[in-house]
């Protein structure tokens, strides 16, 4: 059986990277192909070609054997192939109808919108393939997971039979992750054809029924669920053999670092989101909080890192009392922070990398003498740390903006831990990177630990938490609700204290 | 070749690269296509409102054409002559030797260097507000109070020597902007009260002000109009050349200023915070930067720019103070720190640029008869393309750039 969709050969150049090199790639009507790479490997840019927003510099693609050419969105939404990005392309301020028909208006005598039709068209779309949504609700009062069904239905109204979706389960809840895949089961179930974009791992073998992994802006390889699994995956992604669990030494703990005791903290509307929350951590320990996003963690990572205060009880850190210190206050003391909103908190995009790495560092010597920065002892800092830290860039001096999510991160981690520090709070650290990324991160927070430091690690990720931590506090509602150990624990353990079920 | 080697042949074929490729995308050059588009239908524009034009397409379609083009090209030759100079009667008066005829040759350069001066400090004032992420719109007010401050320190205080009596006006000058930029700037970093608003409901407070000054305490006590009494000798920025000549000091000075604004803003530590706070306040404040401290800091320094720019025309060109002497150099400069991106350098060149213009235009006014209005529709042209890269863009093919290195963004209106 003839493929539906197939790229032969696409090439696409950017100055200083060849993004695609030679890719061949085929989809089979009604199957799911995954396409799996690291961040950077140039799957993005492979998809964008597809869908017009690029121009490929070498390559063929065919629609059902016959050769098509896609300058623009239009063409290839005119061919029948949608895609949606990781980041919605919708109108918080309009209609799911108005943002359905944006750009394909239906108008009545006169030149009027016509606004009923396409609300019909949508309620038997949304019927058809069970996308439940209502048509006439506001995008900006929609959760992420069915503003997600408003870009399926968007592609579906314009009779896609090629779907792409990129990163669909970056943004979703575990059980709209589940509620995803439904729906792709029910798409493909009608004829249609569904590449979506990824580098989760388990994703991938459990929903895809062929997975091409890409590297280095080539095809490493095709293959199927059934003859791979995550640790021929990662080597492919990766290029070498990935150790998806890090090799952990037992911990070597010391004195106590931080004491927090009976903290309570405000969030921005005023309710109480940290509720009499009381823990420390030692030197060379990681006290893993876990805990579903919201029940506190944030307001209690911005309490501890000096952006806020808390209302009342006492925070101690090394020794000193920090409960009403700046956050300059608590970096001179030896903290450090990796931000869980890494673009907004930790980085300033439009700054370059080399002003990044010493943001704030900036105004003690070496990089300044009295008020004069030493522009050469920042260049050399960064190289250095670049180096090091193996930071993917062709220089010190471009925007940070420009490097990948995994880079970025990789320039707040060589930054925070570039100084000598005693304490670490990481926030989300692994959030939107790759596999090799993920293990890079992890071994250095285990390296700074065996150091001596004291790291306070809070993720949703259970996972991260169960690998890296030395103990396990549960955060629910505002409370640390347990305490355990991490050796011993279990995941259906910790998971049911993250639902809230103490003494299970 | 060694490893490191390589790696930074590499790195320099890759940055070679990049380096061409960004010149397309620069946004030096969008700067000057912008200029030359301005240029261009200023142009056109001039010669569709030229009642001869219509005359001539009367007669014959390349009639029209070609009054249309003379109807152009006398304009700007008059904002020639008018800016730079008559090149003819420079070297006629070079040739006749008389000294006078020789300064009113050369008059129009100098005198285009002397409307721009002021441009290069409130220039200078608006673009350190936009470094710190906040729109400083007053500019013309704290010009004002700069220039009531200054005509103050001239006046009364008297017998001191010229080395001391001129930088100390100069800083009554920079006290009364800064000042005046110091109210607005405490509001938004305490109570978040915007900038925007603030600056221009100062501004009418300093009219006003300056209007009250000058009808009371600052008249003349024997003249009958709300002008002050004439500055002491001492006061006033030495001239280098005699009637009608007037290009003095201030143009040097305000040139020192415009490299320790760009020494302050690249590099200083205090540079490296305003930057920072006004590329990404989150950032900064996580970063351990003291916002509100910044945000005042950074008003006062502006207001003191534009303070110097009334003690500029205080202490050059008037050597009094009367109402209404600023022309508007307080809104120009908004377009002109946009225009030069904020950059100090930028903005010495946008200023000249503007100075240039403006002393042209009254040339051309009376020799072309063309309205004075032309600059205005002129210098918004030529905006309109920078706000808009998009069109430049488009019509010359250049290639968009990645991320902005340089952007400026304005936390304020929610640029973050």
């Amino acid at each position: 059986m003839k493929p539906i969709l197939e790229l032969k050969g696409i090439t696409k150049r950017f100055p200083g990277v060849l993004a695609n090199d030679n890719i061949d790639l085929s989809l089979n009507k009604g199957e799911i192909h995954a396409l799996l790479g690291e961040n950077g490997a140039g799957k993005s840019t492979l998809m964008n070609i597809l869908y017009g927003l690029y121009e490929p510099d070498g390559g063929e693609i065919y629609v059902n054997g016959e050769k098509i050419s896609v300058s623009s969105p239009r063409d290839a939404i005119a061919r029948g192939i949608g895609m949606v990005h990781q980041h919605f392309m919708l109108v918080p301020v309009f209609t799911v109808t108005e943002n359905v028909m944006l750009g394909d208006e239906t108008t009545r005598a006169g030149g009027f919108l016509d606004r009923k039709s396409p609300a019909a068209r949508i309620r038997d779309i949304s019927n058809e393939y069970s996308l439940q949504v209502e048509p006439d609700s506001y995008v900006r009062d929609l959760p992420v997971g069915v503003q997600q069904r408003v870009e399926i239905i968007k592609l579906l109204y314009r009779e896609a039979d090629i779907l792409i979706l990129d990163e669909p389960t970056a943004v979703l809840t575990p059980q709209e992750v589940d509620e995803l895949f439904t729906i792709m089961r029910s798409l493909v179930a009608s004829g249609k054809s569904i590449i979506f974009i990824t580098h989760k791992l388990r994703e991938v073998l459990t929903f895809a029924d062929r997975i091409t992994v890409i590297r280095g802006g080539k095809v490493v390889g095709t293959t199927t669920p059934k003859d791979a699994d995550q640790n021929d995956l990662a080597a492919m992604m990766v290029g070498r053999e990935v150790l998806l669990e890090v090799d952990k030494k037992p911990a070597k703990v010391k004195g106590k670092v931080l004491e927090i005791n009976n903290l309570i903290v405000l969030d921005d509307l005023n309710n109480v989101a940290v509720n009499e929350v009381s823990f420390e951590v030692k030197s060379g320990e990681i006290l893993g909080i876990a805990g579903v996003q919201g029940n506190g963690q944030t307001e209690l990572v911005k309490t501890i890192t000096g952006l806020s205060h808390p209302v009342s009880g006492t925070m101690v850190l090394c020794g000193e009392d920090i409960s009403k210190a700046t956050p300059r206050t608590i970096t001179e003391l030896g903290s450090a922070h990796i931000p869980e909103d890494r673009q907004q908190d930790g980085l300033v995009l439009s700054a370059t990398i080399a002003d990044n790495l010493v943001l704030n560092t900036y105004y003690l010597d070496p990089f300044a003498k009295n008020v004069l920065i030493q522009d050469d002892k920042v260049l050399e800092n960064a190289e250095m740390i670049i180096d090091h830290f193996d930071v993917r860039t062709p220089s010190p001096l471009i925007p940070v903006g420009s490097l990948s999510g995994g880079n970025q991160q990789k320039v707040i981690v060589g930054r925070e831990f570039s100084r000598p520090i005693k304490f670490l709070v990481a926030a989300q650290p692994t959030r939107g990177l790759d596999v090799g990324s993920i293990e890079y991160i992890h071994n250095r927070l285990l390296e700074k630990r065996d150091d001596g430091c004291a790291i306070l690690l809070v993720s949703t990720e259970l996972d991260e938490i169960m690998e890296l931590s030395d103990r396990i506090a549960v955060m629910f509602e505002g409370k640390i609700i347990a305490v355990v150990d991490a050796e011993g624990a279990t995941k259906e353990q910790i998971g049911l204290l993250m639902a809230g079920v103490v003494n299970a | 070749m060694s490893k490191n080697e390589k790696k930074q042949d590499q790195k320099k074929g890759k940055a070679g690269k990049i380096f061409l490729e960004e010149l397309s995308k620069s946004s030096f050059t969008l700067t000057i296509l912008s200029i030359l588009s301005g240029l261009i239908l200023g142009g056109l524009l001039v010669a569709v409102t030229t009642e001869e034009v219509y005359q001539a397409f009367n007669a014959s379609f390349w009639e029209g054409i070609k009054t249309g083009a003379q109807a152009a090209w006398s304009t700007y030759e008059a904002l020639f002559y008018g800016s730079v100079g008559n090149p003819g009667k420079i070297v006629d008066a070079i040739k006749g030797g008389e000294a006078e005829e020789i300064r009113r040759a050369f008059n129009p350069f100098f005198d285009s260097l002397v409307v721009s001066t002021p441009y290069i400090f409130a220039g200078l004032a608006v673009a350190l507000g936009f470094r710190v992420g906040l729109f400083n719109i007053g500019v013309e007010g704290q010009l004002y109070i700069g220039a009531a401050t200054t005509v103050t320190a001239a006046i009364f205080l008297k017998g001191l020597p010229a080395m001391v009596h001129v930088p100390v006006s100069l800083l009554a000058g920079f006290i009364g902007g800064g000042l005046w930029g110091f109210i607005p700037g405490l509001l938004k970093a305490t109570t978040g009260g915007h900038e925007v608003i603030n600056t221009i409901m100062m501004n009418y407070i300093a009219f006003r002000l300056s209007e009250f000054l000058l009808r009371g305490p600052l008249k003349d006590p024997e003249g009958f109009t709300p002008v002050s009494a004439q500055i002491e000798e001492s006061a006033k920025l030495f001239r280098f050349f005699e009637s009608p000549i007037r290009f003095h000091l201030g143009f040097f000075i305000s040139l020192l200023f415009a490299y320790l604004v760009y020494l302050l803003l690249f590099k200083t530590t205090w540079g490296f915070t305003l930057r920072t706070v006004g590329a990404n306040p989150k950032g900064a404040k996580y970063a351990g930067m003291n916002i509100t401290k910044t945000t005042i800091l950074a008003m006062v320094l502006s207001g003191g720019l534009a303070g110097l720019a009334g003690a500029n025309e205080v202490m050059g060109v008037n050597h009094n103070l009367a109402l209404a002497f600023s022309s508007g150099y307080g809104f120009d400069a908004i377009a002109l720190a946009l225009l030069g991106n904020s950059h100090p350098a930028g903005v010495v060149l946008s200023a000249i640029l503007f100075g240039f213009l403006r002393n042209g235009a009254i040339q051309m006014q009376l020799s072309a008869g063309i309205p004075i209005d032309i600059i205005s529709i002129l210098q918004a042209f030529i905006l309109a393309f920078i706000a808009a890269p998009a069109i430049i863009r488009t019509i010359f093919r250049l290639k968009e750039p990645d991320i902005d290195i340089d952007a400026v963004t304005l936390s304020g209106w929610g640029g973050n």
